[in-house]
């Protein structure tokens, strides 16, 4: 995938339109986040553009980028292969780089359903998904999922037949995980593209599997 | 320490240090087996204080769900794989 | 001996599974935290580190991004980045151009 594709894509989305501000500042800690912003732009510590890029390179990674990892792996064994020895190598093959972590990618199966938690804070394939959904943060999932994995995989709707391995990945050191979910049933012709659009971050993480094509 | 194969019996340590660790609580004590070795990493433990220190390996450990909590709901099949740094684990046999 | 953090295994109700979108501010602390990250002034395990010396009362009070913000000014100024006397002055002077803009939530005038 040429560089000049992977610009293009980012054009389509509406990823640029600007913040709107939040209603009201309701909380010591929002107007103490205000401060450290203003005092280390002030001092020259970071300034301001620096500060805006980084939110807008946190923008512009969506799950659209892990979806069309899998639809290539979907379709190209050669890919595929690549992609479970080492997905470093294969991601950057389409342009996305991971900057600070060693990603991981794993399989689910007609046998195995593997869905990922980091149960000590947040622990994310950012450089590839963007930002992990707020469930995913949130304290009833990082507690339950391993104790209770199907209980919480059926929250989400995704009941795991009891002869299926459910195996879930605790994000615990460097590695990141992306799962790679099933290809569903009567996909077959479809091409990356469209295949790409069943594939929900939710499918990425393991908590639900990839859409069904439409009829 | 030498580097463990993929199938060796593991305990994970049951110690309960001050500072930031990355074994999970609901880990440490618990049995489990080594997967796979994923290399030497930065070692959390010191790099937590901006300090520096040795790299430790990390192996991706799977532990079996009836093997972490004894009254597991789902099948015996079911399992939750963690990755940890080597001076937590000790090999059983 | 349990941190705050640390909360694999235990109970907990229902995972609420909508998505909620990042705030305004949400992002601007994402966005600072990263750029301190790039030039190398705390690294993420400081960050988590920080977060988790918060204590369990703070820990599970504050929301994700509140955290962040609080381990943030902890460690800029035990790294000298800052001190606390002109984070409180700054914190003053905030909270008073916001009151004055009608940007304050009524009740947050004062300390």
């Amino acid at each position: 995938m040429s560089e000049e594709h992977h610009l293009h894509d980012h054009e389509h989305g509406s990823v640029h339109a600007p913040p709107q501000p939040d209603d009201k500042v309701h909380s010591y800690y929002q107007i103490l986040g205000i401060a450290l912003k203003e005092l280390l732009i002030e001092k020259g510590v970071v300034s301001a553009d620096d500060v805006r890029r980084q939110i807008e390179r946190r923008d512009s990674i969506t799950p659209a980028n892990g979806a069309r990892v899998v639809a290539k792996a979907w379709t190209d064994p050669a890919f595929r292969k690549r992609l479970l020895d080492d997905a470093n190598g294969a991601v950057s093959e389409l342009g996305f780089e991971m900057t600070t972590a060693k990603l991981v990618a794993i399989e689910n199966t007609a046998g195995e359903h593997n869905v990922v938690v980091c149960t000590l804070c947040s622990c994310y394939p950012r450089d590839l998904l963007g930002l992990p959904p707020s469930w995913y943060k949130s304290r009833a999932y990082r507690a339950r999922v391993v104790r209770e994995p199907r209980a919480v995989l059926a929250e989400f709707g995704t009941h795991v037949p009891e002869h299926v391995v459910v195996r879930v990945h605790d994000s615990t050191a460097d590695m990141r995980f992306l799962v790679v979910p099933e290809r569903p049933e009567g996909t077959q012709g479809l091409g990356e593209a469209e295949l790409a659009a069943l594939v929900t971050r939710d499918s990425m993480i393991g908590v639900a599997r990839a859409s069904a094509p439409n009829r | 320490m030498t580097r463990l194969a993929p199938g060796t019996p593991i305990r994970v340590r049951e110690d309960f240090p001050p500072g930031h660790i990355r074994t999970p609580v609901y880990l440490r004590g618990k049995t489990g087996e080594v997967i796979k070795f994923f290399g030497n990493f930065d070692n959390a433990e010191t790099a937590a204080y901006g300090l520096p220190g040795l790299k430790k390996g990390v192996y991706k450990v799977r532990f079996r769900a009836i093997d972490l909590w004894s009254d597991y709901a789902g099948p015996a099949i079911d399992a939750i794989e963690a990755d940890l740094y080597e001076h937590w684990l000790e090999r059983l046999t | 001996m349990r941190g705050p953090h640390d909360v694999g295994g235990l109970q907990d109700g229902p995972v609420d599974t909508e998505a909620h979108p990042l705030t305004f501010w949400e992002k601007q602390i994402d966005g600072l935290r990263a750029a301190v990250g790039a030039i190398g002034l705390v690294n993420t395990h400081e960050n988590r580190a920080a977060v988790e010396a918060l204590g369990h009362d703070a820990y599970n009070t504050l929301a994700y991004y509140e955290r962040w913000t609080a381990a943030l000014c902890r460690l800029l100024i035990d790294k000298g980045a800052l001190t606390q006397d002109e984070i409180d002055a700054r914190v003053a002077l905030v909270r008073q151009r916001l009151a004055a803009s009608g940007e304050l939530e009524s009740g947050m005038e004062s300390p």
